[in-house]
Formats: C-alpha cells, sequence, structure tokens
C-alpha cells in the first residue's frame, strides 16, 4: 500500500515524561476506514499515543502523519473526543455551547460561528440524541450524558479521523450502544476511528481493527486475524486465556 | 450618600477617585473571572504580592513615583513570579500551593527589605511609596484615571475579539489544541490580562488586597449565572460597584482607607450572592425542605395505594394504625394529604379519593420514565 492510503502512519515513535520511555519505537499504520481499538494494560501508553498523534504531547522521536502529511498541516480532518474526566464540568456553559465549539476549528481566528455553525451543531446533538438537553447547564449532566455531549462535539467538527479515548469508560448501557452505533455508521461512512479501549470482553464484538500496545507495540492488524490468546499474553503477561474463560 | 452624591459633582478629587474605582473594579472583575475559572485563584495573589520588589526596583533606577514607570516594574517582577511558579510546578516535585506560597513570600519579602532600604536613603522623595502595600486611592490623578481607561478598553476589545478562543481554552485546553487554536499564544494572554488587572489595582488596593478585588465579583458572579458571558459581564458590574461604593462609604467617613472598605464590599457581594442566589444556601436548603417534604407525602400515599388496592374498592377504609409502622408516616403527612385532597380521614380510618388514587398512578408511572432516560 502507498503512504496516502493510510489515515494515520506512525514511524519510530518514542516518548518519555521522565527517564523511562512510555512509548518506544512505535510503527503503526491505520488503514482508512477501519474501526480500531487500542487495548493494553494501565500505563501501557494508550492516551499517551493518541495524544501524541495529536500533537498535544511532543515526541522525542518520531513522526506522524495524517493522510500522508504532516499532522500539523492535516489536523483539522482529525476529531478527538478526550476522555470525559479531563475537564470541569462545573464550567459555566451549556450543552449547545459545548457541541458547537466543535465547529471552531474551520472557523479559524476571530470569526464566530453563525447559522452555519448552529446547523451543525443541532445536527450533532441529535445523532447522539441530546437535543432536548440543548440548553441543559452542562454540570447537571450524568456521565453517559458528558460523553454523548463530547462525541457530538467531535461530530461537528465533520472530520475523517475519529480518535477517542476510553468513550465507553464509566457509561450506561443505553449510552454505550449509542455511541457503539454512532461509531460503526461513521465506519460505513468511510470514516476512520481510533478508539482507546479496556474491556477485552466486548472488543471481537465492537471493532473491526485492533492494536495491542504495551509501550511498545505487540501487534495490530484485522481483529480476526490477530486478537488471539498469544498477542494477549505478550500484551497483558497473563494467560489470558484463562482470565477469559473460566 | 446624599454627602456623597453633592461631593461628587462638586469635588474633582472624589470624582476622579470614584472614576478609577470604578474602572479598575470593572476591569479587575472581568479578568478575575478567567483566574477563577483555570483555578488559578491563588496565583492572583502570588503575582500581586511578587510585584512589590519591581515597584520598589523601579522607583530605584528611575527615582520617579510615576505610575506608568512603577507599574512597568510591577508588571516585569509580578509577571516573573507566575513564570517561576510555573516552572517549579513542572520542573520540580513541589506542588501548585507549595510553589504559590514559596514565591508570594520570598517576592514579599524582598519587596519588604527594598522598601525599608528606600525610606533610609536621604532625601529621597520616597514618601508614599509605601502606600502600595495597602494601597492609597486618594493618590489617584487623572491621568491615572486615563491610563486605567485605556487599559481597560484594550483589554474589553481583546476580550471581545478572542472570545470564542478564550473559552474554550477555559473549558478544555487540550482539545483547543487539537483544533487548531494557539493554545500557548492564547495561554499567555490570558495571564498577562491577569498579571495587569492584578498590577493596575496595586495603587488603589495594593499588593496585600488586591486578589480580593480579583476573585470576589467573580465568585459573587458565578453564583448568578450558567453561562461565561454572563458571569464575565455580572463580574464587571459587581467590582465596578464594589469600586463606587466602597468609595463612596471612604469618602463621607473621615479616615477610613478606600482600598478595605472596597474590598469588605466586594466580600458582601459574595456573602448575599452565597445566600440568595438560585444556586445559594438559602434556594437549595428550602429545594431540599420541599422536595423531602414531598417525598414523604408521596411515600406514605404509596403505601396507602399498596394497601388499597388490596379491596376491590380502592376507597375503601383503612385503620391509621396500620401506618404506625411506616419511617415516612407522621400526623402531620396525613393531614397534608387530606388538605391535598388525596384521602379522607374519618374515626381513625382514611380512605384514598380517587384524586389520590389518580395522583398516585401517574407519580409511578412517570418516575418510572424518568429512570429510563437517565
Amino acid at each position: 500500500m502507498k503512504n496516502t492510503e493510510y489515515a494515520i502512519k506512525v514511524d519510530d515513535l518514542t516518548v518519555a515524561y521522565d527517564y523511562k520511555p512510555v512509548l518506544w519505537d512505535i510503527d503503526l499504520a491505520v488503514p482508512k476506514g477501519v474501526l480500531m481499538a487500542i487495548v493494553g494494560p494501565n500505563g501501557a501508553g494508550k492516551s499517551t499515543l493518541i495524544k501524541t498523534i495529536l500533537g498535544i504531547i511532543k515526541p522525542i522521536a518520531g513522526t506522524v502523519a495524517v493522510f500522508g502529511k504532516p499532522y500539523k498541516k492535516n489536523r483539522k480532518i482529525i476529531a478527538y473526543v478526550p476522555q470525559k474526566g479531563s475537564v470541569d464540568w462545573d464550567f459555566p456553559t451549556t450543552v449547545f455551547d459545548v457541541v458547537l465549539m466543535g465547529t471552531y476549528g474551520q472557523l479559524g481566528w476571530i470569526r464566530r460561528p453563525g447559522t452555519r455553525e448552529r446547523k451543525i451543531a443541532f445536527k450533532a446533538m441529535e445523532r447522539v440524541g441530546m437535543s432536548a438537553y440543548r440548553n441543559r447547564q452542562i454540570s447537571q449532566l450524568s456521565g453517559g450524558q458528558q460523553q454523548r455531549v463530547f462525541l457530538a462535539r467531535a461530530l461537528a467538527q465533520e472530520a475523517e479521523i475519529y480518535i477517542m479515548d476510553e468513550p465507553l469508560q464509566g457509561v450506561d448501557a443505553t449510552t454505550e450502544i449509542a455511541i457503539i452505533n454512532i461509531l460503526k455508521e461513521l465506519r460505513k461512512a468511510g470514516k476512520t476511528v481510533i478508539v482507546v479501549h479496556h474491556d477485552l470482553q466486548t472488543v471481537l464484538e465492537y471493532f473491526d481493527w485492533v492494536t495491542f500496545l504495551n509501550v511498545k507495540k505487540i501487534a495490530t492488524g484485522p481483529i480476526k486475524d490477530i486478537f488471539n490468546d498469544e498477542n494477549l499474553t505478550k500484551t497483558y503477561g497473563i494467560n489470558y486465556k484463562v482470565a477469559l474463560n473460566p | 450618600m446624599t454627602e456623597y452624591f453633592s461631593l461628587f459633582w462638586t469635588d474633582y478629587t472624589v470624582r476622579t477617585i470614584t472614576l478609577g474605582t470604578a474602572v479598575l473594579g470593572a476591569l479587575s472583575g472581568m479578568l478575575g473571572s478567567f483566574a477563577v475559572l483555570r483555578k488559578e485563584s491563588l496565583l492572583g495573589d502570588a503575582i500581586s504580592h511578587a510585584a512589590l520588589p519591581g515597584i520598589a526596583i523601579a522607583f530605584l533606577i528611575t527615582g520617579t513615583k510615576d505610575m506608568g514607570i512603577l507599574l512597568l516594574g510591577a508588571i516585569v517582577s509580578g509577571l516573573t513570579g507566575a513564570f517561576l511558579i510555573r516552572k517549579i510546578v513542572t520542573r520540580t516535585h513541589l506542588k501548585t500551593d507549595t510553589a504559590l506560597g514559596l514565591i508570594l513570600s520570598v517576592f514579599f519579602g524582598f519587596g519588604m527589605l527594598l522598601l525599608t532600604y528606600i525610606q533610609k536613603i536621604p532625601d529621597s522623595n520616597q514618601a508614599g511609596l509605601d502606600s502600595y502595600l495597602f494601597g492609597q486611592a486618594a493618590t489617584l490623578v487623572e491621568d491615572d484615571v486615563k491610563l486605567m481607561s485605556l487599559i481597560t478598553a484594550i483589554s474589553f476589545f481583546v476580550l471581545i475579539l478572542f472570545w470564542k478562543e478564550f473559552k474554550i481554552l477555559l473549558f478544555d485546553p487540550e482539545y483547543s489544541h487539537t483544533i487548531g487554536i494557539h493554545t500557548r499564544f492564547i495561554d499567555s494572554l490570558i495571564t498577562f490580562f491577569i498579571v495587569i488587572a492584578i498590577v493596575i489595582g496595586l495603587q488603589t488596593v495594593g499588593v496585600v488586597l488586591m486578589s480580593a478585588l480579583l476573585l470576589a465579583p467573580a465568585a459573587a458572579a458565578r453564583q448568578w449565572t450558567n453561562r461565561l458571558i454572563g458571569m464575565v459581564f455580572l463580574s464587571g458590574i459587581f467590582g465596578a460597584f464594589s469600586g463606587v461604593i466602597g468609595t463612596a462609604i471612604s469618602a463621607t467617613e473621615n479616615n477610613i482607607p478606600t482600598g478595605p472598605v472596597i474590598v469588605l464590599i466586594a466580600g458582601i457581594f459574595v456573602l448575599f450572592s452565597f445566600l440568595f442566589s438560585p444556586r445559594g444556601f438559602i434556594v437549595k436548603q428550602l429545594n431540599y425542605y420541599k422536595n423531602r417534604k414531598k417525598l414523604k407525602r408521596i411515600k406514605t400515599l404509596q403505601l396507602m395505594y399498596d394497601i388499597a388496592s388490596t379491596h376491590e374498592n380502592i376507597e375503601h377504609p383503612h385503620s391509621v394504625k396500620i401506618l404506625n409502622n411506616f419511617q415516612g408516616y407522621s400526623k402531620r403527612v396525613l393531614s397534608a394529604l387530606e388538605d391535598e385532597g388525596w384521602i379522607t380521614l374519618q374515626n381513625g380510618n382514611w380512605s384514598l379519593t380517587p384524586r389520590g388514587f389518580n395522583k398516585i398512578t401517574t407519580y409511578l408511572s412517570t418516575e418510572k420514565n424518568d429512570t429510563a432516560t437517565n
């Protein structure tokens, strides 16, 4: 495959906070149109990997390419859904306002959101089932609703690539299904979705591509081919056959 | 108060000071919202204390007490303090509170040392420099007020220009970065603004109390609104009124220092907001009791409904005694239920009315819907 057919291509990526590397020599090629899970134990560098791809963390070495171009040139086609615990939900703003923030990137400096942007935000809220809450103060949302708001904000970016940090962490069953359905819709529309995921039980059911990560990249590829005991054991360091099938 | 109003129209000094404190209050109120929302309230305190050595050094170098020059010194040392705090937090294992405390006291101590030294220099025109400790509004002259108004106007313009960027950075810095907002620039702009707001108030309110004028209006405003624009706007209003009322009180009473009075008035705004705003203590307590009372009634009604539905005729009377073991039950609840027309009481017996039956059945079905949508 040629470079440009990869939605995201990471080469020789190494990241360290203090002395110990958090990510070591990661090579990763994510084909366009996949729904990919990144799995690995706590401290494996999952969040660090996506934050480095997004330019939030500066790597010690390595490059990130988005559709064959450097990240900085193509950042507007990536939408990021952070962990919902990363912000203060007591901030004085409404659901609609947060979703509208998704359009800020396209607007550029100084320009303000207008009718077009508001329409996009409305549509995004509708997709995640939050229209009825549009004027709700965000401190009054449940965990699942907060996650939907963040997802709607990303949808409002009308991006090609969606990168999400544990969107299913601590949400109720209804929200989980709603989110997964949207992810599948996105894939159907040809978008690329990368999700940091914690629940190994549901990986097979939700995703079609997977990356095993534990500081180093253990494996990456179609889920049918590589989601097996060998890779699980290599990543988590215990025999997962036993752990998954008691 | 009437005395103050006549002073305002006749006395040039009073008018100047009033305008000055109003502009100052509005500016620090608006920008203080940012400090509060970034959870950097104490940074304001550290910066204002850190500004003191800058004022002293500026005086030592230039020998003038010109407000513009002294404030330039204050800005430089205030920013240095803020920069060092950031570095301490990111480069060492010390936490923010320790870094703030360290920089605050070390800079303030150094400033005090310099002030003492300046007092001892023979025949320098040092008099009044120590008024920067607690501020002295009386020293405000027209040029000072003009400078303050100019800075406020510029800040206001920049605020409007980058409103969207400020908002998103305050709410979610990492996300702002990913959508291409120049976070470092906007972040520095906010810090610079906070420093400016502090420094501008040093002459009037002083290094010790200035952070209060930065934080109090914002804390009060947060109680009344759920929107950022509302918070910034209200905070500016509260700040301006604190300035004007504080000046009015100190102008009409003898020897009451303006700075502390302004801060006290701002404090009263906070107290009032905590008590009486929609998010405030009193409304919360009232709602709490109202909800408890309502739930008690509903739970009692539900128990009655459960008992009544064992009979074909729901209006069949039952003895009050069977309710005795139920937690929510009390004589008062019972008579409240009768007042609502949900039950009737007769000879130690109660019976559900059709209205009461309707009430409880609709309540039970809507409650189920509510929990399902969450």
